[in-house]
C-alpha cells in the first residue's frame, strides 16, 4: 500500500472531525435530532415549508452557507472535480436513491450511527464504504476512466 | 414544537459549523475523497481522522443524549430505534457507495459545493434530489 503523503493532512482532518463532531453534538442535545444530511435533506423536500420542518431547512440552509463564510474568514477552498457531467449525473442518482432506501450515509450512519455504537449502521456504514472503495478500483484501475 | 425560533437558529448554527468541519477536513474536495477511497493507488487516509474526531465527540454527545428524555430545548429526544439488519440497509449502502465512489461526494459535502458555486456540484446536487425524490414518489406509490 502507497500512502500520498503530499496530500496527507491528518491534523486538520482531525479538526474538521471535531467541528463536525460538535455540529452533530449541538443538534442531538440542543433539538434532538440526528445530523444525518441526507435524511434531513429528503424530509426537507417532502415536508415543504411547515412549522416542524423550519429546522431542517435552517440545517440544509447553514451547510448551504458554511462556504462562503470560510471564503470571508479563512479563504479559498480546495475542490478539484474530475469527473464530467454524465458521471456526476449517474452519481447523484445513486447516492439519492441508495441514502433514501438505506435511511442514512455517511454523516447519519457513519458518524451519528458509529457514536451511539447501532450494528445497523456499522453495517451501513461497512456496505457502502467497501463499495465506494471497490467503485473506485473498478472506475480507475479497471475501466481507467 | 417549543421555542420555534431557537431550534431553527441552533439547526441552522450545527449546519453551519458542521459545513465548515467539512472543509477543513478536505471532505469537500472530491479528489481527496477518492485519493481516500482509492487504496490501490496513492492512498490517502485522511478521512480516518476525519471520523475520529467526529466520532471521539459524537460518542461523548450520545451518551449524554442517551440519559435524556427531552432536548435541551424542549420537545422529544429523536433517538433511532430500529435494529433490524436487513436488505434495506445493506443494499442501500451498495447503492451510495457506488455513487460515491463514482464522484467522491455524499450528501453533505455535495451542499458545501452547491454553496461554493461548483458547478459540477450543482449537477450532483440536481441529481442527488431527483434520486431523492424519485425513490420518495416509488415508496408512496408503493404504499398499500
Amino acid at each position: 500500500m502507497n500512502i500520498d503523503l503530499s496530500h496527507f493532512t491528518p491534523y486538520a482532518s482531525f479538526a474538521g472531525g471535531i467541528l463536525i463532531g460538535i455540529a452533530a453534538a449541538i443538534l442531538i442535545l440542543f433539538n434532538g435530532r440526528i445530523a444525518g444530511v441526507s435524511g434531513i435533506l429528503g424530509q426537507a423536500l417532502n415536508g415543504g415549508i411547515v412549522r416542524d420542518n423550519l429546522w431542517r431547512i435552517a440545517f440544509v440552509m447553514g451547510i448551504i452557507a458554511a462556504p462562503a463564510l470560510w471564503q470571508i474568514w479563512v479563504g479559498e477552498i480546495e475542490i478539484n472535480i474530475e469527473t464530467n457531467a454524465l458521471w456526476l449525473i449517474i452519481a447523484g442518482l445513486f447516492v439519492g436513491v441508495g441514502t433514501s432506501y438505506g435511511s442514512g450515509c455517511t454523516s447519519g450512519h457513519g458518524i451519528c450511527g458509529l457514536s451511539r455504537f447501532s450494528m445497523r449502521s456499522v453495517i451501513a456504514t461497512l456496505s457502502f464504504m467497501l463499495t465506494g472503495m471497490v467503485t473506485v478500483y473498478m472506475m480507475r484501475h479497471v475501466l481507467g476512466a | 414544537m417549543k421555542k420555534p425560533l431557537l431550534h431553527i437558529l441552533f439547526a441552522f448554527s450545527s449546519g453551519i459549523i458542521f459545513g465548515l468541519g467539512l472543509i477543513l477536513a478536505g471532505m469537500s474536495n472530491p479528489a481527496k475523497v477518492l485519493a481516500f477511497l482509492d487504496i490501490a493507488g496513492l492512498w490517502d487516509p485522511s478521512l480516518m481522522f476525519v471520523m475520529g474526531g467526529a466520532i471521539g465527540v459524537g460518542i461523548v454527545a450520545f451518551a449524554f443524549a442517551k440519559k435524556r428524555t427531552t432536548a435541551i430545548l424542549g420537545g422529544v429526544m429523536h433517538l433511532p430505534t430500529k435494529q433490524d439488519i436487513d436488505q434495506r440497509i445493506i443494499l442501500g449502502g451498495i447503492l451510495f457507495g457506488i455513487g460515491w465512489g463514482i464522484a467522491g461526494i455524499c450528501p453533505g459535502p455535495g451542499l458545501v459545493l452547491l454553496g461554493a458555486g461548483s458547478k459540477q456540484g450543482i449537477i450532483f446536487v440536481l441529481a442527488m434530489l431527483i434520486g431523492i425524490t424519485v425513490y420518495s414518489v416509488i415508496s408512496i406509490a408503493k404504499k398499500p
